[in-house]
């Protein structure tokens, strides 16, 4: 019986091979169905946006692809595009650029000089390095200081001693500082510091670039601010208001947390004036009302001027930034601090701040990521930025009805600056997390 | 405290030496440069090239006045402005002269202490339809969408033409003349309003210009001209009388190709004479030197040559001369007499 059954049983000594699955539940069908069509309001919502998909790209695709990037004019581009792929078809006029991009880039800075700006920019850059990355030779810290002298000749251009007698002043305040503050500590030394630095620039830094010039001279050719323009301009203004308002806003920040009555009060009256009208409303200050106050014929250049209003605007909004910063620290950290026997500056500088500024990273990239698009507002003050010579080059003859173009050119310089500014924040902030860990 | 104690002084310092030296005449000498507000960018009359040198209408007078002061027509530097800025910049004394296309009216001569020099161009707000909408006559344009650029007398005047005429519209604002070309091909607004000049450079940009038409009535005055400051008569009439020359040179048929020739020995004339200093002692009278005309004249042309070639038929803006012909052609371009 047992042979019998054991001859009838069946042992299946292999696998079966897996069948192949119903149509409807492979490959890209089944994608499909669950990711696009799983139910009837999905199935609407992904034809609906195909279709908003496809009106935008069939509209622009053609308009990207007939472009013309050569000609001299805009008729001569609307007579190619004629010849090439017939009337009335959508065409984008490039040569606009091609024919006005040095005004954009550079605004109307003397030709040969281009080269200034460029090497500013890349000198710029590599100055900044080693403030970005940790992984940069720290040699490279010490070209930090001259940095900014650097690159005030290089753009603004005439003799190299008036820089440089700029930058003694602040040797100057250093001796005076290193003399005075063992004598009388902090409350001498300072103060004796910037008014040593003070008279210095007003009546000995003139005479004495004037003296060097006349024994050494070393210059390269003048340019008025008036010649700045285009993505130049918005850099100059953008670069200089970030790298003011960050140690100008630090220091508000920890006057508005600050103790003493006064100081307290003037940081929060300054941060709420500055942060409750709107930029625009100072940069016509900057250019309106100044040009009253000032004597006729004294021209205290408009470039300067926006520069300041920016750097004071965003620092009131890099003061809130940080100081949200300063009150996300847990109060163990001050107490901590104190209790280490630091004074105010070194638990500052050492215990509070870092953390402090690392908390507010996003919030201060943002802030320089806005800082540099609003400098395009410069335009209501006639002042040509990009946005600025948008009107410029579509007043002249040969270009006037050019509109899209000019448009998408500028946005994609912007976006550029702002994207890699966004991305180098996450990097850091990825790289200070795991630091803490 | 004490930083702010020096600046105290020196701005004082300064208010006190401008109040002593007024003459915007001795500035722009010992500057070397005459300083001429002009508009940010306005097709014909001023603009920017390819390589930053600045052309158009207004510009030539800013030329003109540059090359009858300092004999160079390159010396000026031009300072853009937009409508905000425009009046402050010149009160401040930032500009010596604007010449931005700015309509000459009762308030900004007298309230807002400028003195127009003359008129070179006379405007007026027209409407621009397109073909297909089959309206001959402003007056047909009851319950329109019109493009408006806001905060400008064109939408005063714009309210006051349909409130006369007991018809209503619809008003679109925006903001840039670039913006309202955008709009109005888009079908946003059936009707785009501007100065005259202003819509006939913007058809002129179209794809098709034939398929749209300037409507034949003209609702305000807009007398264009540059201006000074109220408080310098000199310099006030250093640039009307270069403007004048100007006009007075297309009168007597004195043209940038002739002008030198002209001006070297006394002609029969005895006006053109006196105007290019061969006779007489007209440049003395208002400070500059004899050929100071010759030299405004040689600058960019004549009155005729400049509009012919900045706004001119010829040109892609293609103005015709109209109300801006010399008055012996029937036009309101007339100068007082070199004398």
């Amino acid at each position: 019986m047992t042979g019998k059954s054991a001859s009838l049983t069946f042992v299946r000594t292999e696998m079966i091979p897996a069948s192949e699955p119903p149509l409807s539940e492979k490959g890209a069908i089944k994608w499909v169905r669950e990711n696009l069509f799983s139910s009837w309001l999905n199935a609407i919502l992904t034809l609906l946006s195909i279709w908003v998909v496809w009106s935008v790209v069939s509209h622009l695709f053609p308009w990207f692809a007939n472009s013309v990037w050569v000609a001299d004019n805009l008729s001569e581009c609307r007579a190619i595009r004629d010849a090439t792929v017939g009337p009335d078809a959508s065409s984008a006029c490039f040569a606009v650029i091609t024919d006005r991009w040095q005004q954009l880039l550079f605004g109307f800075y003397p030709r040969e000089a281009y080269w200034r700006p460029v090497l500013a920019l890349a000198l710029l850059l590599v100055g900044i390095l080693p403030l970005l990355f940790t992984a940069m030779p720290r040699k490279l810290l010490l070209v930090l200081p001259v940095l900014p002298f650097a690159l005030f000749w290089l753009l603004w251009g005439g003799s190299i001693w008036t820089p440089v007698a700029a930058a003694l002043g602040f040797v100057v305040a250093g001796l005076v500082f290193r003399l005075l503050s063992p004598v009388g500590g902090l409350s001498l030394g300072v103060p004796a510091a910037v008014i040593a630095a003070a008279a210095f620039w007003l009546y000995a830094a003139g005479p004495l670039a004037g003296a060097l010039q006349d024994l050494l001279p070393i210059g390269i050719e003048y340019i008025d601010s008036k010649k700045f323009g285009g993505f130049t301009l918005s850099l100059i203004i953008g670069v200089a208001g970030i790298s003011l308002s960050l140690p100008l806003g630090v220091v508000l920040a920890l006057g508005r947390k600050s103790d003493m009555m006064i100081v307290n009060m003037l940081s929060t009256a300054f941060i709420e004036i500055i942060r409750g009208v709107p930029l625009i409303v100072w940069l016509f200050t900057a250019q309106l009302i100044l040009g009253y106050f000032l004597p006729p014929g004294t021209t205290f250049d408009l470039t300067l001027r926006v520069i300041i209003m920016v750097t004071l605007f965003s620092a009131a909004y890099i003061a809130e930034v940080v100081r949200g910063g300063l009150a996300a620290l847990p109060k163990g950290q001050y107490e901590a601090a104190d209790s280490l026997g630091l004074d105010y500056w070194k638990s500052m500088r050492l215990i509070i701040l870092p953390q402090a500024l690392k908390i507010s990273i996003p919030g201060i990239v943002n802030t320089f990521i806005g800082l540099f698009k609003d400098t395009t507002l410069v335009v209501f003050i006639g002042l040509f930025d990009p946005i600025g010579f948008t009107n410029a080059i579509r007043a002249s003859t040969d270009w006037n009805g050019v509109y899209w173009e000019l448009y998408v050119f500028i946005g994609l310089m912007f976006f550029i600056f702002c994207f890699a500014m966004g991305r180098y924040s996450m990097y850091l902030e990825r790289k200070l997390q795991r630091e803490n860990r | 405290m004490k930083k702010s104690v020096i600046f105290g002084a020196l701005t004082v310092a300064g208010l006190m030496a401008t109040a002593a030296s007024a003459s915007t005449l001795d500035d722009v000498k010992a500057r070397g440069k005459l300083n001429c507000g002009v508009t940010t960018g306005l097709p014909g009359f001023a603009a920017p090239d390819a390589n930053g040198v600045w052309e158009g209408f207004d510009v030539a007078v800013c030329r003109a006045v540059a090359a009858a002061v300092l004999g160079d027509p390159a010396a000026v530097e031009f300072v853009p402005t937009t409508g905000e800025t425009r009046f402050t910049a010149l009160a401040s004394g930032e500009i010596d002269m604007l010449a931005r296309n700015t309509t000459w009216t009762f308030s900004r001569d007298t309230d807002l202490k400028f003195d127009f020099a003359g008129v070179n161009y006379y405007d007026g707000q027209g409407f621009m339809v397109p073909k297909a909408l089959g309206v001959t006559s402003a007056k047909d344009l009851d319950g329109a969408t019109v493009c408006i650029q806001t905060g400008t007398t064109t939408e005063l005047n714009l309210s006051d033409f349909f409130r006369s005429n007991n018809i209503s519209y619809e008003p679109v604002p925006i903001q840039t003349n670039a913006e309202a070309q955008q709009q109005y091909l888009a079908g946003a607004c059936d009707v785009y309003t501007t100065d005259a000049s202003g819509l006939a450079a913007t058809r002129a940009t179209f794809e098709h210009p034939e398929d749209h038409v300037l409507l034949p009535e003209i609702i305000s005055k807009e007398p264009l001209g540059p201006l000074v400051r109220h408080g310098d008569n000199d310099w006030g009439d250093i640039v009307r009388w270069t403007l004048n020359a100007l006009i007075t040179a297309e009168e007597l048929g004195i043209t940038s190709a002739n002008v030198a020739e002209m001006a070297a020995a006394p002609t029969n004339n005895p006006e053109v004479n006196r105007l290019l200093g061969t006779e007489g002692e007209l440049g003395a009278m208002v400070g500059l030197s004899a050929d100071w005309a010759k030299n405004a004249i040689a600058a960019s042309g004549n009155y005729g040559e400049i509009f012919e070639k900045n706004i001119g038929e010829n040109t892609p803006i293609g103005l015709a001369r109209g109300l801006n012909a010399q008055w012996t052609q029937g036009g309101l371009i007339y100068s007082p007499p070199f004398r």
